[in-house]
C-alpha cells in the first residue's frame, strides 16, 4: 500500500457547529433519567402518604381547636384523638431523615463513577463537548432537579408537621399532652425534613456522592462511602454545629417550650454551683419532700437557674443558616469534581 | 509538507511511581495507517491517551494534526478516539448512542453513521450491550468516523473480536482511510493483522520508541539471513537485530539493504512485518532506527546558531 500524503479530508465538507449547553440536557436527561425518574418515585410515594397523613392531622387540629365549650368532655376527645396523630407522625419523621441521604447517594455517586468503572468516560472525554462543560452541565441539572424535588418535599412535610408548632393557642387547649413539636424536636428531629434545610441536605448527599464518586471510582463503594460520609455530617450538624449558629441567649427566667434549650446550670451568689442534673445530696438537703418545682424548692436558699436556649423565632434563620453552609459545601465539592474531570483522567 | 498527526518531543507519564512511558520522542506522519506495537506495559495506552488529550504528561509534550497541542478544542474536534474494549453506554440503543455522540460534537455526519451501520445490518433499536462484540466494535468505530475527524487513534481495537470480526473492523479502517483520508494510528497485538493494514510502524518497549518508520522502508532495509550455526558469528553484532540459533542452522534478522551481498554458504529472503516486529520485540536493547525529522525540536542546533 502506497503512503498518501494527501492532508485529511478538508474541513469545509461538514462545517463545524457550535455546541451550546441545551445540547446537554438531553445527554443528561437520557443517561440519568432512571436515577431522576426513582428519585422522584421515591419521593412521590412518600408526599402521597405525606399528603394522606397531613390531610388527617390538619383535619384533626381544626377540630379540636374549633371545640366549644372548652373543656367539655367532646371537647377532651378532640384533643385525645388529636394528641395521638402525634405517635402516627413522630416516627416516620426518623425515617424520612435518611430520604435526602438515599436520593443524594443514589443519583450523585453513580455519574461520574459509573463512567469510569466501565471505562466509558474514555469515550464521553473525547468528544468534541469540553469534559468540564460536559461534567458541569450534567451535575448542576441533576442538583438543580434533585434540590427542587427536595424543597417541594421539603414544604410538604413543613405542611404537615405544622399543627404540631407549639402555639400559645393551641398549648391554652391542652394540646399536645408530652408530643408536638417542642423546641429541642422542632430544632432537632425535624429539622432537616424542612422546607429550606431538606433539599439542602439531598443536595449536600449529591455533591458528597458525585466527589466520592470521581476519587472512588467505583459506584457502590462510592455510594457506601457517600452514606457513611452522610451520616457523619447530619449526626455532627445536630450534636455540635446547630447549637452555635448563633450564640445562646440566656436567661434566669422560664423560656417558652418551643425554645430549644442548649444548657441549664445553677448558681450561688453569683458563682457557678453546678451544670445539669441537680445533685442527690442537694435534693436532700433542700428539697427532701421529693422532686418538685427544683426552682421554687431551691430559690430560697440563694440558687438561681439559668438557661442558654435558642428561641422559637430563629428558627427560620437556623434554617436559611443552615442552607448557606450545605450550599456552599454543595457547590465546593461539586466544583472539586469538576476540576478533577478538567484535570485528571486516564 | 508532509503533516505529523502525532509529534511526542521527551514525552512521560508516570503513575504513582512508576512509569507508563518515558523519554518518548517520536512523530506520526499524516496519510498512514500506523501501527504502534510493542509489549504489554510498554506504554502503547498511555501514549494514545496522552495524544487523545485524556491524560496530561507528567514529563515533556505531545501535540497533534500538526502543531495543536493535546486536548486543545481543535485537537478534540479533528481527532476520534475509540478506547480499549470499545466503551459504549451498553444500556443506550444504538440511535441514542447516535443521538448522544451528535450532541456532543461540533460535527457529526448522521446520515453516513445510519447507512453504515445499515449496510453493517446493526439495528438501531437495540441496546448497544446486546450487539455481538464485532457489532460493538463497529459502532465504536461509526460513531468515530461519523464526527468526520482527520485522525482516528484506536487503542487495541480487535482485541477481543473473533477472526472474521477482526478482519471486517481493519477492512472497515481501511475503507475510511481510503475514502476519506483520515490518518489511523492503533495500536494491536494482532501482528497479522497489522501486516495486512498498517504501512507505518512504531515499536514501542519499556516505555521507549525502538523503531519508527514506513513499512515499505523497514522491510527493504531488513533481511533474514539464514546459514549454518556454527558460522553465525560472521556478521558485525550492530547489524544483526536478532539471533535463533537452532541445532544445524542459524536465523538472523539483520539490517541490510536488498542487494547487498550475501555471505557464501547463507540465503537470504525478505522479511514480513510480523517477522521483522517478533525480533525486535524479542531485543527490547536493539537500536531503534532514525524516525522521520520531528517538527521545531528536530532542527539541528548548529543551522539554527
Amino acid at each position: 500500500m502506497t503512503a498518501l500524503t494527501a492532508p485529511a479530508r478538508p474541513d469545509e465538507d461538514a462545517p463545524l457547529r457550535p455546541l451550546p449547553w441545551r445540547r446537554m440536557a438531553w445527554v443528561t436527561w437520557r443517561q440519568h433519567r432512571t436515577a431522576l425518574v426513582g428519585a422522584v418515585a421515591l419521593l412521590g410515594v412518600l408526599a402521597v402518604w405525606l399528603w394522606r397523613a397531613g390531610t388527617r392531622v390538619h383535619r384533626d387540629y381544626a377540630a379540636a381547636v374549633a371545640c366549644r365549650p372548652v373543656g367539655s368532655a367532646a371537647c377532651q376527645d378532640l384533643v385525645t384523638t388529636f394528641n395521638g396523630t402525634w405517635q402516627l407522625m413522630v416516627n416516620p419523621a426518623v425515617l424520612l431523615l435518611v430520604v435526602p441521604a438515599l436520593t443524594g447517594a443514589f443519583a450523585g455517586a453513580p455519574v461520574l463513577a459509573r463512567e469510569l468503572e466501565t471505562g466509558t468516560f474514555r469515550f464521553a472525554w473525547t468528544q468534541g463537548f469540553d469534559r468540564w462543560r460536559w461534567a458541569l452541565a450534567k451535575l448542576a441539572a441533576l442538583a438543580v432537579v434533585l434540590a427542587g424535588a427536595g424543597a417541594a418535599f421539603g414544604a410538604l412535610v413543613s405542611w404537615c408537621y405544622q399543627p404540631f408548632s407549639h402555639s400559645n393557642q393551641a398549648l391554652a387547649l391542652g394540646l399536645y399532652g408530652k408530643g408536638g413539636l417542642d423546641g429541642n424536636t422542632q430544632f432537632a428531629l425535624v429539622f432537616g425534613l424542612r422546607a429550606v434545610a431538606f433539599p439542602a441536605w439531598t443536595l449536600a448527599a449529591f455533591a458528597v456522592g458525585v466527589l466520592a464518586g470521581m476519587l472512588i471510582r467505583r459506584v457502590v463503594p462510592a455510594i457506601v462511602t457517600t452514606l457513611a460520609v452522610y451520616t457523619g455530617l447530619a449526626i455532627a450538624a445536630a450534636a455540635f454545629l446547630r447549637e452555635h449558629y448563633l450564640t445562646p441567649l440566656v436567661t434566669s427566667a422560664d423560656v417558652h417550650g418551643t425554645a430549644w434549650i442548649i444548657n441549664q446550670w445553677w448558681t450561688k451568689d453569683g458563682k457557678f454551683a453546678f451544670g445539669g442534673r441537680i445533685p442527690d445530696t442537694i435534693w436532700n438537703q433542700f428539697c427532701p419532700q421529693g422532686p418538685v418545682d427544683a426552682a421554687k424548692c431551691l430559690a430560697p436558699h440563694g440558687y438561681t437557674q439559668w438557661t442558654s436556649y435558642q428561641p422559637d423565632s430563629r428558627f427560620w434563620t437556623f434554617q436559611w443558616i443552615e442552607g448557606g453552609w450545605l450550599l456552599a459545601l454543595s457547590v465546593l465539592l461539586i466544583a472539586a469534581a469538576i476540576w478533577l474531570v478538567r484535570r485528571r483522567a486516564a | 509538507m508532509t503533516v505529523n498527526v502525532i509529534e511526542a518531543g521527551g514525552l512521560g507519564k508516570r503513575y504513582g511511581g512508576t512509569w507508563a512511558l518515558r523519554d518518548c520522542s517520536l512523530a506520526v506522519p499524516a496519510g498512514h495507517v500506523a501501527a504502534l506495537v510493542g509489549p504489554n506495559g510498554a506504554g502503547k495506552s498511555t501514549l494514545l491517551n496522552l495524544a487523545a488529550g485524556l491524560a496530561e504528561p507528567s514529563a515533556g509534550g505531545v501535540t497533534v494534526l500538526g502543531g495543536l497541542p493535546a486536548g486543545s478544542r481543535a485537537a478534540v474536534d479533528g481527532i476520534a478516539f475509540v478506547a480499549q474494549d470499545t466503551p459504549l453506554y451498553k444500556n443506550l440503543p444504538v440511535a441514542d448512542m447516535l443521538h448522544l455522540t451528535r450532541n456532543l460534537n461540533r460535527r457529526f455526519d448522521q446520515a453516513y453513521a445510519q447507512a453504515r451501520l445499515a449496510e453493517l445490518g446493526i439495528p438501531l433499536k437495540r441496546k448497544a450491550g446486546k450487539l455481538s462484540g464485532g457489532q460493538q466494535a463497529q459502532l465504536a468505530l461509526t460513531l468515530a468516523l461519523a464526527r468526520r475527524p482527520r485522525l482516528l487513534l484506536l487503542d487495541e481495537p480487535v482485541a477481543m473480536l473473533d477472526p472474521v470480526a477482526r478482519h471486517d473492523f481493519m477492512a472497515a479502517v481501511l475503507t475510511a482511510m481510503a475514502d476519506d483520508g483520515v490518518s489511523v494510528v492503533l495500536s494491536s497485538h494482532a501482528l497479522a493483522e497489522l501486516e495486512r493494514v498498517a504501512d507505518y510502524l512504531v515499536l514501542i518497549s519499556r516505555g521507549r520508541v525502538q523503531v519508527a518508520g514506513e513499512v515499505e522502508d523497514l522491510l527493504a532495509s531488513h533481511r533474514m539471513l539464514t546459514g549454518p550455526a556454527a558460522d553465525a558469528g560472521r556478521y558485525a553484532a550492530r547489524l544483526v537485530v536478532h539471533l535463533r540459533r537452532g541445532a544445524a542452522q542459524a536465523h538472523l534478522l539483520v539490517r541490510a539493504a536488498p542487494h547487498d551481498p550475501v555471505p557464501p554458504g547463507w540465503e537470504a529472503h525478505p522479511v514480513g512485518l510480523e517477522e521483522l516486529a517478533l525480533a525486535y520485540l524479542r531485543e527490547p536493547g536493539a537500536g531503534a532506527l532514525p524516525g522521520p525529522a520531528r517538527g521545531r525540536s528536530a532542527q539541528p542546533s548548529e543551522v539554527t546558531r
